[in-house]
């Protein structure tokens, strides 16, 4: 187990991987390819939970869309995620937030940590050694 | 047919630049050990033989010990024939020669991968032959969902022909997977990266063709 999770640091090029847990806001920069063109779309919510390890780590996050609530997976290792911003670093008592698709508007809330110090709420990991 | 005999490592998953993520299989690929070359003279074909993984000289038979000697290397685990071996650019194959991943296998090749397949046991038609069973859950069905059915006709030929597939052990035979692209080759580890899946648990033998 622990020599293919070396290994998987070695195959898989992205060097940082952001830092948040389930209960942050955060907004997902997805790049996505339109022909030729490549343009970033936002993406917006609560991280629902966040599953597995490794290389094969996913998140989930969770927006309202008109009414509508929507979630997405995101693969954590993919090259396809530009960068993902943390907005709001929540207060929550479990790790897997289903509790939240039952809930809307006032009941659907999340505490928030308040940053009393003027450190940068978000803290990159170290880069890994890219081998060819 | 040029390839090396290795161990599966277990699988992980790996992003292309492009953003594809694909699932890979990570095999312990050699170095692989030069044992004999059979000859059509004295064997009647030709072929390398090729030896992988260390051995404990107490645990081998000693004529074992003395096929090794020949090729000037300790007893190993693991000996696979390999039919029409093609040379390989940086070592000539002649005995005792140490065939290396990097040797054999460069990226974006397709490999064929032969190990056995994890053992399931006693299994019934569905899982072992794709059966679909008969009829449905409800309906006032009972006991038949997934049951073989019909065994053939009847007054003739009043038997069932050989060869109708039945329960039985199912898996723990050979498998060959063809063509899975080699993603990457981790020469100083010997490690070797393959698109896919392999057949076997976690530490069972592999012998991977080109």
């Amino acid at each position: 187990m622990e020599f293919i999770k070396s290994i998987e640091k070695q195959i898989n090029t992205k060097a940082v991987t952001p830092k948040f847990k389930s209960g942050d806001t955060v907004t997902v920069h997805y790049k996505i390819k339109e022909g030729t063109k490549e343009r970033i779309q936002l993406f917006q919510g609560v991280v629902l939970q966040r599953k597995g390890n490794g290389a094969t780590e996913t998140f989930t996050v969770r927006k309202i869309s008109g009414g509508v609530g929507v979630e997405r997976i995101f693969p954590l290792n993919s090259t396809n995620i530009a960068k993902v911003d943390v907005n709001k670093q929540g207060i929550v008592r479990r790790a897997r937030l289903y509790y939240l698709r039952g809930k809307v508007g006032k009941g659907a809330r999340i505490l928030e940590k308040r940053q009393f110090t003027k450190a940068a709420p978000v803290v990159e990991a170290p880069s890994t050694p890219e081998v060819a | 047919m040029s390839g090396l005999i290795g161990k599966k490592v277990g699988m992980t998953n790996m992003f292309t630049e492009e953003g594809k993520n694909l699932a890979c299989t990570v095999i312990l690929v050699g170095p692989c050990v030069v044992t004999q070359l059979k000859n059509e003279e004295k064997d009647g074909y030709k072929a390398v033989q090729l030896s992988y993984d260390e051995k404990k000289e107490k645990h081998t038979s000693n004529s074992a010990i003395g096929h090794f000697k020949k090729a000037n290397t300790t007893p190993k685990r693991k000996i696979v024939e390999f039919t029409e071996f093609k040379d390989v650019a940086s070592v000539t194959v002649e005995l005792g020669a140490v065939l290396s991943v990097g040797d054999v296998f460069a990226e974006g090749e397709y490999v064929d991968v032969i190990g056995t397949s994890k053992g399931k046991g006693f299994q019934g038609v569905v899982k072992r032959h794709g059966f679909s069973g008969v009829g449905g859950a409800t309906h006032g069905q009972h006991n038949r969902l997934r049951a073989p059915g019909s065994m053939g006709a009847s007054s003739w030929p009043s038997r069932v022909f050989p060869g109708k597939r039945l329960a039985g052990r199912t898996g723990g035979e050979r498998v060959k997977v063809v063509n899975l692209k080699v993603l990457k080759v981790l020469a100083d580890q010997n490690l070797l990266i393959v698109s896919g899946n392999v057949p076997g648990g976690k530490n069972s033998y592999l012998k991977i063709e080109k």
